[in-house]
């Protein structure tokens, strides 16, 4: 299980986020989620696109350091204390969460979620145990 | 009591003549000394077709080769030992080119004559037996703690070995015990003195009054600062551990320049590009040799720092020559936090640690303090995507450059081709301190 992740290291400087999106448009991807987690220095842009794999080479090409890595996708379920209800299901299990950042897909009446744990197996059959909807790349 | 004028007046107002004469004769003594005990030197020497009989006074001096850094790093540990080990007794170190530190040997009789050069200084700035001195330069391998305080014996002064740090227990000491002189690098005495200004205390009231600063570049608006906030004299001294440690010159009371200690190191100033010696009051790099030393007897010393030498009669009276504050240096040598830096050393960390040298050091300075910072460009291969891991990279490599270095920068990882770069060839050195007037 599990989708491909686009991540991209930036520097923390005006006009980096454009020049990536820039890149990815003139590629022809497609993005479907994004998040960015930044410092003072630099930032890392977590991308989940149509094609990771030509947006890659589309960024290393303009010399961006850009890497793909499997994170785990799923349904939260859409009331009050949905997410919070899946979180302690991992906690219990001592389960650890790096980030976590909301999925758009193109159905619009369900919420997802993108997560990397310390242990992506675990996490999915915890989740899976539990009856929580795993995402593949199909699904989205 | 009076206070002496000079700690050794026959040798420090000695006619200059006089001094010449016996710099030849010291001279004479000390390269046969090198010749006979140094092979790495008696090589150079020997392809140079220089032997000792060539050398009968200080007018032959431009005759030897010269002694740079990277010989010593050849000869580590020892290969410039000119003593049987045993009769050595004790060492320090300094930073080398590439990490490998620069180990300097000293006999009783270096450790007493490095002394005399400091207790000269002490009592240049005014000091005698009744004053007290506190010593905030650090102790250990680090010239800067033992050379003032054995100089400060030397005069007969109470020493307060408080090494450098904590600042509280400093100003505790100072205020309690009445220290009058203080001896630190001019970062650290700003230092203190802005603390000092912090609790309370206005000049009258610190009982300092005068210091002994160096081991770091400074400038004349640092010292005046130092001398209003503190209410104080602030004296400038220059040595390196090669030579022998700080004192091989100092300042006396006119502040006009540093005295070189003549009768134990001969000063002269090349064009570095030439290796050609040039005349007193021209700018250029500042060569030493040693005239009585045992263990470690350097000759014709490149110490790279560019200065100006001014063979003027002081009208403090002492005959010997005065030396400008270093105003540059002809190598990337630089000077963070009083401790020598060379760009080489933090490359080969990065090599060490699995990085690509592709960095950029940056140095600032905020209320006199050196800030240190080295920009790392991370090779694609350590990209992770979590802000954690390039964390514990950054750490990881701030410990070792302070294993390297003994000072910590602050290291931040970058991506490729973020460091500029101008014609193609990355600006390794950002020094926006203003260190030289």
């Amino acid at each position: 299980m599990g989708i491909r992740q686009l991540s991209v290291f930036v520097e923390n400087k005006k006009g980096s986020l454009h020049d990536i999106t820039d890149t990815l448009a003139k590629a022809g991807i497609d993005l479907r989620s994004m998040c960015i987690a930044d410092t003072s220095d630099y930032g890392i842009v977590r991308i989940i696109a149509d094609d990771p794999e030509k947006a890659k080479a589309a960024l290393a090409e303009e010399g961006h350091i850009a890497n793909i890595r499997i994170v785990t996708a799923f349904a939260v379920p859409d009331s009050p204390g949905g997410l919070a209800q899946v979180l302690s299901l991992l906690e219990a299990k001592g389960v650890n969460i790096e980030y976590l950042y909301a999925l758009v897909t193109s159905c619009p009446d369900k919420a997802y979620a993108v997560m990397r744990t310390d242990d992506r197996d675990r996490a999915e059959e915890i989740l899976a145990a539990n009856g929580i909807e795993l995402l593949e790349e199909k699904d989205i | 009591m009076e206070k002496r004028k000079y700690y050794q007046p026959e040798i420090e107002t000695m006619p200059r003549e006089e001094l010449k004469k016996l710099q030849s004769e010291k001279l004479v003594k000390q390269v046969k000394h090198v010749y006979d005990n140094v092979a790495y030197y008696r090589e150079k020497m020997d392809k140079m077709g220089v032997k000792p009989e060539d050398i009968h006074g200080i007018e032959d001096l431009h005759k030897l080769p010269f002694i740079e850094k990277s010989d010593l790093r050849d000869t580590y540990p020892d290969g410039m030992l000119a003593v049987p080990r045993e009769e050595v007794v004790r060492i320090h170190s300094t930073s080398g080119t590439t990490g490998r530190r620069v180990i300097a040997y000293y006999t009783q009789h270096d450790i007493d004559l490095w002394e005399d050069c400091c207790a000269r200084a002490i009592v240049a700035v005014g000091a005698d037996k009744e004053d007290i001195i506190q010593v905030s330069y650090g102790y250990g391998l680090f010239t800067g703690g033992s050379g003032l305080h054995g100089g400060s014996h030397k005069v007969g002064c109470m020493t307060i070995p408080m090494s450098s740090g904590n600042t509280e227990r400093q100003i505790q000491f100072m205020t309690d015990l009445g220290a009058t002189v203080l001896c630190c690098t001019p970062s650290y005495a700003a230092y203190l003195g802005e603390s000092l200004k912090e609790m309370g205390y206005t000049p009258d009231t610190i009982p300092l009054k005068a210091g002994i600063f160096g081991a770091e570049p400074w400038t004349a608006s640092m010292r005046k600062s130092i001398e209003e906030t503190l209410g104080i004299k602030a004296y400038d001294i220059y040595g390196l551990t090669e030579i022998s440690g700080p004192g091989v010159s100092f300042e006396c009371a006119e502040q006009g320049g540093m005295h070189v200690n003549e009768d134990h190191f001969i000063a002269e100033i090349i064009n570095p590009e030439t290796g050609e010696p040039l005349p007193y009051g021209e700018k250029g790099e500042l060569v030493f040799t040693c005239l009585d030393k045992e263990a470690f007897p350097m000759l014709r010393y490149r110490t790279r720092d560019i200065c100006v030498l001014n063979a003027e009669p002081c009208p403090c009276g002492r005959t010997h020559i005065r030396m400008s504050k270093p105003m540059g240096r002809s190598d990337d040598m630089m000077i963070i936090r009083g401790v020598n830096v060379f760009p080489s050393q933090i490359e080969s960390v990065l090599l060490n640690e699995g990085f690509s040298p592709n960095y950029q050091i940056k140095l600032g300075r905020v209320n006199n303090n050196d800030t240190f910072d080295v920009y790392v460009e991370l090779p694609a291969e350590q990209f992770d995507d979590s802000v954690k891991t390039i964390a514990e990279k950054e750490r990881t490599l701030k410990d070792a450059m302070r294993n390297m270095l003994g000072i910590g920068p602050s290291v931040h990882l970058v991506p490729p081709k973020t460091i500029a770069r101008s014609e193609g060839k990355a600006v390794r050195i950002i020094d926006e301190r203003k260190l030289h007037d």
